[in-house]
């Protein structure tokens, strides 16, 4: 049995006229690992991901599911090995939660008891509500129930916790992590930088159908070559002269928005750098409207790569 | 944790096999009840509206004692009260003596057929009187519009009650025999239309509105995500809906004998029969229309694309017959036609079940074909 739990190689998915959502992706997901899939809006993760769940048809490439292709004649097997979330399903409104996760507990021949799967969740009190009267948070744990209930080897979340309170989320997070240390797979979207670093062991950067980076969420972070980041707007009128900041020792990289004045560094060390930054903009007769320093994230390896933020779109 | 990774998860207890669901079709149909009976809105118009339907159209055709004439007696007319109260013995002549304005208005206003008033020019001369007569008993004028549909009849009513009040005598001894059995009157028409139409519409609306409300919500393509075998999805369409169409079925029939003393002549079980392939034929239609809309808007311009025209055709209110012959045959191919026509047959005229293949065919190949079509071309996302 082959190590990986997903594989895809040069995945690729056109939507005529002109739409390139996924150009060439590849993917390797190991068993028991959590993979998040991380970029802005419309640059092809759930296109992605449908594909890897076997709802899309891609125009080229290879997918592997568990060691198995889709449509090599086992399909309904291996859809009862997974769970899915949609990005975006409205399950029935008129039936309870019970009667929902029961529904879909019928379709496979094993798996929890929903009671189970409804507590894990934390919806016993909603037991039997109708899912039309439940909150956009609790209805995400409706859908992540109906994905547990089969008890799959593979999961596949796509954005489950967007729009949600942290409290909401962290609750979602911690269903991830108990499905993950009973052996599941793991195959995540997110928009969310806190998301990926905490549950993910390592994470794709995909941006216009293309995978920028793959690694996990440290060495990502650490592969900047910095610790710390520093931000500033810079006020009218921001003539800045890039190239003498970014001389400057301790800085490892600097980037400038003209549009929005922004001035990105990142340096090593904040507590020595960041004076020398000061006197270079005063001497440039440059003034900082805003200043801010903190800990390098997910979401500067996203800028450093695309020259975007993750939720510019 | 690492070597669990690596191994079949599912090696270990934590896989139960206990079956804690009914069978996926039975789990699904269980649901289409629910999310049916759940809604009120849908629950009204499949089993009240065609009652409702049934009771309006009923009483409005129904056999009633020949209405009373309404008609005013002008009281210009000097024996207005006397001429007022021998019309109206007969018991088919209401007249009211009215003043002469009133009258007028009355007749205008259509609320009198006709108005009885005081001779307009001379009094018919004695010679135009019918031979041996005696000099007319009284003179008098009838006013009423000639154009209004009513108004010949009206006037031949009036005028014969009138001439005998005053003493004319029949030549010809006549009784009257009014057709009144079942079988044969409007709403033994009636009630058989209404139950074709409710099973077409009920299958139509129960089953693309679902299916493509599922799809334009992402469901369908979520139940694609499952090992749902996908035939048990569509079965339990068809499962739900013979739930609900035994319900129906019954309660137009039960309600028609009850209240309009409408008799199923044929067998149950030919009624039974015949409900099931029509209500079968139009899921199948029904499912081929919502194979691939994806907006509610679009199955339902679809939909009534499809049912208005057997609407208008299929000889639900009115029989098609009133249609030129060459358009006989394309109706009767129509599945609407065809259920009408044999649940008639059963109905009205106590024909068994295997009487109305011709009907039935037209229904199964209906059914067959748009369900082996849209088989083909559903879209499940
Ligand atoms: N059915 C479709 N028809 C045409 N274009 C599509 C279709 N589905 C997706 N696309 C396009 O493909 C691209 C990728 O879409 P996709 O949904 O995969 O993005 P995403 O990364 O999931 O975005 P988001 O974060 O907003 O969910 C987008 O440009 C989108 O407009
Ligand atoms: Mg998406």
């Amino acid at each position: 049995m082959s190590e990986a739990a997903l594989r895809c190689e040069g995945l690729v998915k056109r939507y005529p006229p002109d739409v390139v959502a996924v150009d060439g992706v590849d993917l390797e997901v190991r068993r028991g690992e959590c993979m998040g899939l991380l970029g802005p809006n419309g640059a092809g993760k759930t296109t992605t991901v449908e594909i890897l769940e076997g709802l899309t048809e891609p125009d080229a490439g290879v997918v592997e599911v568990l060691g198995q292709r889709w449509g090599a004649g086992d399909d309904r097997r291996l859809r009862g090995r997974i769970g899915v979330a949609l990005q975006e399903t409205r399950l029935s409104e008129k039936l309870t939660v019970y009667e929902t996760v029961r529904l879909f507990r019928s379709f496979y021949g094993s798996g929890r008891h929903p009671d189970e799967v409804i507590e894990v969740l934390g919806l016993e009190e909603k037991r039997g509500a109708k899912v039309g009267k439940l909150s956009g948070g609790q209805r995400q744990r409706v859908a992540l129930a109906c994905a547990l209930v089969s008890d799959p080897d593979v999961l596949f979340l796509d954005e489950p916790t967007t729009g949600l309170d942290p409290q909401a989320r962290l609750r979602i997070w911690e269903v991830v992590e108990q499905y993950r240390a009973g052996g599941g797979t793991v195959l995540l979207t997110t928009h969310y930088m806190e998301e990926a670093a905490r549950l993910c062991d390592r994470v794709t950067i995909i941006d216009h159908g293309r995978v920028i980076a793959v690694d996990s969420p440290e060495r990502l972070v650490k592969s900047l070559g910095a610790e710390q980041i520093i931000e500033a707007e810079l006020a009218e009128p921001a003539a800045l002269e890039l190239a003498s900041i970014e001389s400057l020792a301790g800085v490892s990289g600097a980037s400038f928005d003209s549009e929005t004045r922004r001035l990105t560094l990142r340096v090593v060390d904040i507590a020595q750098t960041l004076a020398r930054v000061l006197a270079e903009l005063e001497r440039q007769k440059l003034v900082a409207e805003t200043l801010r320093t903190h800990e390098a994230t997910l979401e500067d390896v996203f800028v450093h790569h695309t020259g975007r933020g993750l939720r510019d779109g | 944790m690492a070597d669990r990774h690596t191994s079949d998860r599912h090696t270990g207890d934590r896989r139960r096999d206990d079956k804690v669901t009914g069978h996926p079709l039975w789990e699904l149909t269980a649901a289409r009840l629910r999310e049916f009976v759940r809604e009120p809105a849908a629950v009204f118009w499949v089993f009240g509206f065609p009652l409702v339907l049934a009771i309006g159209l009923g009483i409005a055709f129904r056999n009633k004692p020949p209405e009373r004439v309404k008609i005013a007696v002008d009281g210009r007319l000097p024996d207005a009260a006397e001429v007022a109260k021998r019309l109206s013995k007969g018991g088919r002549i209401d007249a009211r003596v009215l003043p002469h304005a009133r009258a007028e208005r009355a007749l205008e206003r259509g609320e009198v057929g006709l108005v009885i008033a005081p001779p307009t020019a001379a009094p018919p001369k004695a010679s135009a009187a019918p031979q041996g007569a005696k000099r007319a008993a009284l003179s008098l004028s009838y006013r009423f519009d000639p154009s209004a549909p009513e108004s010949q009849r009206i006037r031949l009513a009036v005028d014969d009650a009138l001439q005998r009040a005053y003493g004319r005598v029949d030549v010809v001894a006549v009784v009257d025999v009014p057709m009144k059995k079942p079988g044969a009157r409007y709403i033994d028409f009636l009630i058989p239309g209404l139950l074709g139409l409710n099973l077409m519409g009920s299958s139509m609306w129960g089953l693309g509105y679902s299916i493509v409300h599922a799809r334009s919500h992402k469901l369908l393509k979520r139940y694609a995500a499952t090992p749902m075998n996908r035939a048990h999805y569509l079965m339990s369409y068809a499962l739900s809906r013979l739930v609900f169409l035994t319900a129906e079925v019954t309660i137009l029939v039960v309600f028609g004998f009850l209240v309009f003393d409408v008799t199923l002549k044929g067998s149950v079980f030919a009624l039974a029969g015949i409900s099931l392939v029509g209500a079968t034929s139009f899921a199948g239609i029904s499912l081929l229309i919502a194979s691939r809309p994806t907006t509610i808007e679009g199955v339902s311009g679809w939909m009534n694309f499809v049912m208005m025209p057997m609407w208008l055709l299929s000889g639900s209110f009115f029989s098609y017959e009133r249609f030129p012959d060459a358009l006989h045959l394309p109706i009767k191919l129509l599945p609407l036609t065809a259920l009408n026509d044999a649940l008639r047959a059963v109905m009205n005229e106590g024909r068994p079940l295997w009487a109305t293949w011709p009907e039935l065919c037209v229904m199964v190949g209906w059914g067959v074909g748009s369900f082996v079509i849209a088989l083909k071309i559903f879209r499940w996302r």
